[in-house]
This record gives structure tokens, C-alpha cells and sequence, in this order.
């Protein structure tokens, strides 16, 4: 009896979660699917609300501009998170607290940063300040106007870029720490400068965490909503931004759920290839 | 010797670069928080404030809907740090101690699910928390953000008791300790930090949510559903304020776990 129990226990300890799992996030997909392929008070299944998407003047702009973004963002942050790590990396002094920082946005949430960088981008903002004061512009230029894609399309990349590179450095993190560290100062021994030991030892060994850290960062990046509405409102429209709109001022949740649609199967096709990729390289708990 | 030093100050520059480009928009933030309303329309605008005053921050938190927005948030995420910890924990002690059939399984469930975007489908749950009559409710909102911290609090939770050793535990069974006398006393004391940063990152998850919060929420909204609805219609003084006091706690909370959170991405072992 008391076997039998000792049996049951990991099952009894994990069910919990599952089960939570399965009914938030398993039958809301599925209820999502049916909500996009029913018309307004039920009947059958219908391609309407698709319909209504496609030829929703907002869509194929939402949709270019979340890939936009995420094409520009997501090598901009593996950049950056790799002179990060690096630096961190080379064990200076304060290497600790350097991690620390680096990792500080990642406690912002993605409105608070598109506030924090509204104070930075707005017209009387501190980037029209620094640039009049030293004599490059001589009036506040409009970054967040609705007749400027490229001030808000830069605005919105640095914002995003600052709150979330914080996850690839600690993809990265994890990945050099997997480098074996004689390797690396048996070159140094050897007279290899740290670029020649960065260049041709630690990236090549780093190029399994660089493409999770891609693969990763880009899923993350496909639901992008708050920040860009608070720099750019609906002047830069995205898929999870018409989502809402659609739900919340629209009041359709069958257009609202297609849109939904998009997002979650462009997240699980993402999901699907990391896992075909890295496998449980990422082991969630290894003992 | 010169290609050294030349090494050594490209090193220390970008460092300093780098951590510049972290923290100056925090400092800025805090400043524009703080600068008299007037004053917030200054261009060119000083990089040190001429005054500081606290007039703003107390009008924000005055005006309708603030201080109860805060509540709310507070509330839900405590419930969602019940829920999560109480379910993820067992499952993450689990991960830690035992193989058994679907471990594998499970742990791709709990790495799908930390990068599924889980917000969004509080669409389709808008319309079945309507049927069961939690709409516009904490509880259901903290339902929410308990399933997207949960892969989380799994992680954390499950890597605190890796280290915990079994043989100490086993060690107080056969000196006649209880199996779950020989748990609460033995394996449960080291691994509590674990705990509470599970618990901490819930709270922060939770308090940074707005997009299924303003889907689940009309009178019943946090503090970030609260902002994100008022953002076309408040001036700009009281959105910079409002960054700060959303900004402010989850980063107090997130330095306290700051050691945790290193493990949550990416691979070991």
C-alpha cells in the first residue's frame, strides 16, 4: 500500500499543474479557434471573421509592423546582449553587479517602458533637449508624430530593445557558462588577444545559445501591444494592438479572436521549431 | 603592454557605456516624476532639475480610480501568488526528486508554456469567465496571471530543491522522522527562499500584466489597466508619474530576487 502511494506521488504533486494548464490554456485555444470561426450570435463555421480581418484596413499594416519590429529588434537585442555577456564574461571586479544592472529592465513592464521612453522621445522631450543644446537640431523635431514612421518605429525599437534584451543576456549567460574556461585561457596563454579569443573560441562554442536566444526573443515578440501604443498609439498598428481594439472598442470578439488566431499560431509555429531545435537542451529542472 | 591597456579601456568603456544605456532612462523617469507640472513643459529641458516636488506624484494618486486601481492590483496579485506557488511547487518539488513517466512531457509543457503568450487568450476567456459570472472580477484576472507565472514558479521552485540533498532527508526517516516530518523539517527550511522568489516574481508578473488585464477588467482594473485605459486622455505629467509608481515596486521586488532570475532562461548542464 505504502509503494503504491511512494508510485503515485510525482503524479498526485504534477497533476495540479497540468490539470491548471490544460483548462487556461489548452480549451481557451481551442475556444479561441471556434469564437474565430463562428459568426456574431453563433451558426455555423464560417471564414467571415477572417473575411473581416484581411479586409480590415489595420491588418496587413499590423502585420508588417509586428514583423518589422521583431526583424529589426531581435538582432539589435542579440548584439547588445552579447557585448553584455561578454563584458560580464571577462570577470572584471564588478562583474556581479554589472549582471545585475544589465538585468534591471526586465522588472519594467511593457507599458511602463513605452512611458519611461515617451519622457525620452516627446516633443519636449530629453532627446530634442540633448540635441538642440549641442546645436543639431534647432527646434523640437516630432519623433512620435502620426506622419513619422521612422521616429516611431525608432522610438518603439529602443524601448523594446531596452526592456527586454535582459533574457538574451541570460540565454547568454547560460551558454558561456557552458564554455569550458581552459579553453579559453590556454589562448590567452598563448598570446590571442580577447577579440581573437572572443571571435574564434567563444562564438563559435556560443552558437547554440545564440540561435535559442533569437529563436526565443523572436516568440517573445510576436504579442508586442502596450509599448507601442503608448509611443505610437494606433498610428503604428500591430496584431496584438488591433486584437484589443477590436475586442475592447469594436466590441467583436469573433474579428478580435482571428486576430488572436494569428498571433498564437505564429507562437506555436515558433514554440514547435525551438522545440525540434534545442530539443530539452533548456532543461526546465535538471538534476 | 599598449595592446593590453588599449584591451582593458575598450573593456571598461563599453562596460560603462552599456550600463549607462540601462540605467539613464530610470533616472530620467524618476526626475520627470518629480519635476513641478509646470515645468515639465521646459525645452530645452535641464538634465538636473532646477526643483523637485512631490505635488504631482500626490495629484496622480488623488485623482479617481488611483488609489483603488492599486488595491486591485495588490489583491490580484496575491491571489495569483496563492494559486501559482500552491500549485507549482508541488510540481516543481517533483521535477527536482522524481523520475517518473511523463517528466519529459511535462517539463516541454512547462517550457512551451513559459514563452506561449498566455495574455492574448484572455480573449476567448473574456467570454467564458462572463458565463461563469467572473468577469470583471480579481479572482478571475488573478486565474490569469497565475497560469502565466505558474512555468515559472515551477522553475524556481524546482531548482531550489535540486539542491536540497535527499540522503538528509532519508538520514531523519530512519531515525524514526515521519516521511512529511522528515520533509517539513528537513528539505523544506533551505529550500523556502526558493519560495518566497517564486512568490516575488509572481507579484511582479502580475503587477507588469496589461493586456489581459484590460481585456478581463471594466471596473474592476489593476493599476496598468487602469493607465493603459486613461493613456489618450491624461496629461502628460501624470503618465510620467505613472511610470515611476509602476516602474518603482517591480524593481525593489525584482533586486530582491535578482540571484533567481539568472536561471529562468536558457540551458544547463
Amino acid at each position: 500500500m505504502r509503494r503504491r502511494a511512494e508510485k503515485l506521488l510525482p503524479f498526485t504533486l504534477v497533476l495540479p499543474s497540468m490539470a491548471f494548464l490544460a483548462v487556461l490554456v489548452l480549451v481557451p485555444t481551442f475556444q479561441v479557434l471556434y469564437l474565430s470561426l463562428v459568426a456574431e450570435g453563433g451558426g455555423d463555421l464560417t471564414l467571415e471573421n477572417f473575411r473581416r480581418m484581411l479586409a480590415d484596413l489595420s491588418f496587413s499594416d499590423a502585420l508588417r509592423n509586428t514583423l518589422l519590429l521583431l526583424i529589426v529588434i531581435v538582432p539589435l537585442q542579440v548584439a547588445l546582449a552579447l557585448a553584455m555577456a561578454l563584458v560580464i564574461n571577462s570577470r572584471l571586479r564588478a562583474h556581479r553587479w554589472l549582471q545585475y544592472v544589465y538585468m534591471l529592465p526586465l522588472a519594467v513592464s511593457d507599458l511602463a517602458a513605452g512611458i519611461v521612453w515617451l519622457a525620452v522621445f516627446t516633443e519636449r522631450g530629453y532627446l530634442n533637449s540633448a540635441l538642440q543644446s549641442v546645436g543639431i537640431i534647432d527646434r523640437p523635431a516630432l519623433w512620435l508624430s502620426f506622419d513619422n514612421f521612422a521616429g516611431l518605429l525608432t522610438a518603439v525599437v529602443i524601448a523594446e530593445s531596452w526592456r527586454t534584451t535582459a533574457i538574451v543576456l541570460v540565454i547568454l549567460l547560460a551558454g558561456l557558462a557552458l564554455i569550458p574556461r581552459d579553453l579559453v585561457e590556454t589562448a590567452e596563454l598563448f598570446g590571442a588577444s580577447r577579440l581573437r579569443r572572443n571571435v574564434l573560441i567563444v562564438l563559435p562554442l556560443l552558437r547554440p545559445s545564440l540561435q535559442s536566444a533569437l529563436l526565443v526573443r523572436t516568440i517573445l515578440a510576436l504579442p508586442i501591444f502596450a509599448v507601442v501604443l503608448v509611443l505610437a498609439g494606433r498610428n503604428m498598428p500591430v496584431l496584438a494592438g488591433e486584437a484589443y481594439t477590436w475586442y475592447a472598442n469594436n466590441r467583436n470578439e469573433h474579428v478580435a479572436a482571428a486576430y488572436a488566431v494569428v498571433i498564437l499560431g505564429l507562437s506555436a509555429v515558433g514554440i514547435i521549431a525551438y522545440l525540434r531545435a534545442h530539443g530539452m537542451r533548456e532543461a526546465v529542472v535538471e538534476r | 603592454m599598449n595592446a593590453r591597456v588599449l584591451d582593458r579601456s575598450l573593456l571598461y568603456s563599453s562596460a560603462v557605456i552599456l550600463a549607462v544605456w540601462v540605467l539613464v532612462p530610470f533616472y530620467l523617469i524618476a526626475v520627470s516624476a518629480f519635476t513641478p507640472q509646470p515645468q515639465i513643459l521646459d525645452y530645452p529641458k535641464p538634465l538636473v532639475p532646477s526643483s523637485l516636488t512631490v505635488a504631482t506624484l500626490q495629484l496622480f494618486l488623488e485623482s479617481g480610480g488611483i488609489v483603488p486601481s492599486v488595491l486591485n492590483s495588490v489583491v490580484v496579485a496575491s491571489l495569483a501568488i496563492v494559486i501559482s506557488v500552491g500549485l507549482g511547487a508541488p510540481a516543481g518539488f517533483a521535477l527536482a526528486r522524481f523520475r517518473f513517466r511523463g517528466r519529459g512531457t511535462f517539463q516541454a509543457v512547462v517550457l512551451a508554456a513559459k514563452m506561449f503568450p498566455l495574455a492574448i487568450l484572455a480573449i476567448p476567456l473574456a467570454v467564458t469567465f462572463l458565463q461563469l459570472g467572473i468577469y470583471d472580477s480579481l479572482i478571475g484576472l488573478a486565474i490569469v496571471h497565475a497560469a502565466i507565472a505558474l512555468p515559472f514558479v515551477v522553475l524556481i521552485v524546482g531548482g531550489v530543491f535540486v539542491a536540497v540533498s535527499r540522503e538528509l532527508e532519508e538520514a531523519a526517516e530512519t531515525l524514526g522522522s515521519s516521511r512529511w516530518g522528515a520533509f517539513v523539517r528537513i528539505a523544506l527550511p533551505p529550500a523556502m527562499p526558493g519560495f518566497v522568489a517564486a512568490a516575488i516574481f509572481t507579484f511582479v508578473i502580475s503587477w507588469n500584466e496589461v493586456f489581459a488585464a484590460s481585456i478581463l477588467t471594466v471596473r474592476m482594473r489593476t493599476l496598468p489597466a487602469q493607465v493603459f485605459a486613461s493613456l489618450s486622455t491624461s496629461p502628460l505629467a501624470f503618465k510620467l508619474v505613472a511610470g515611476l509608481v509602476m516602474v518603482l515596486p517591480a524593481v525593489l521586488f525584482f533586486v530582491l530576487i535578482r540571484r533567481y532570475v539568472t536561471k529562468l532562461w536558457g540551458a544547463r548542464g
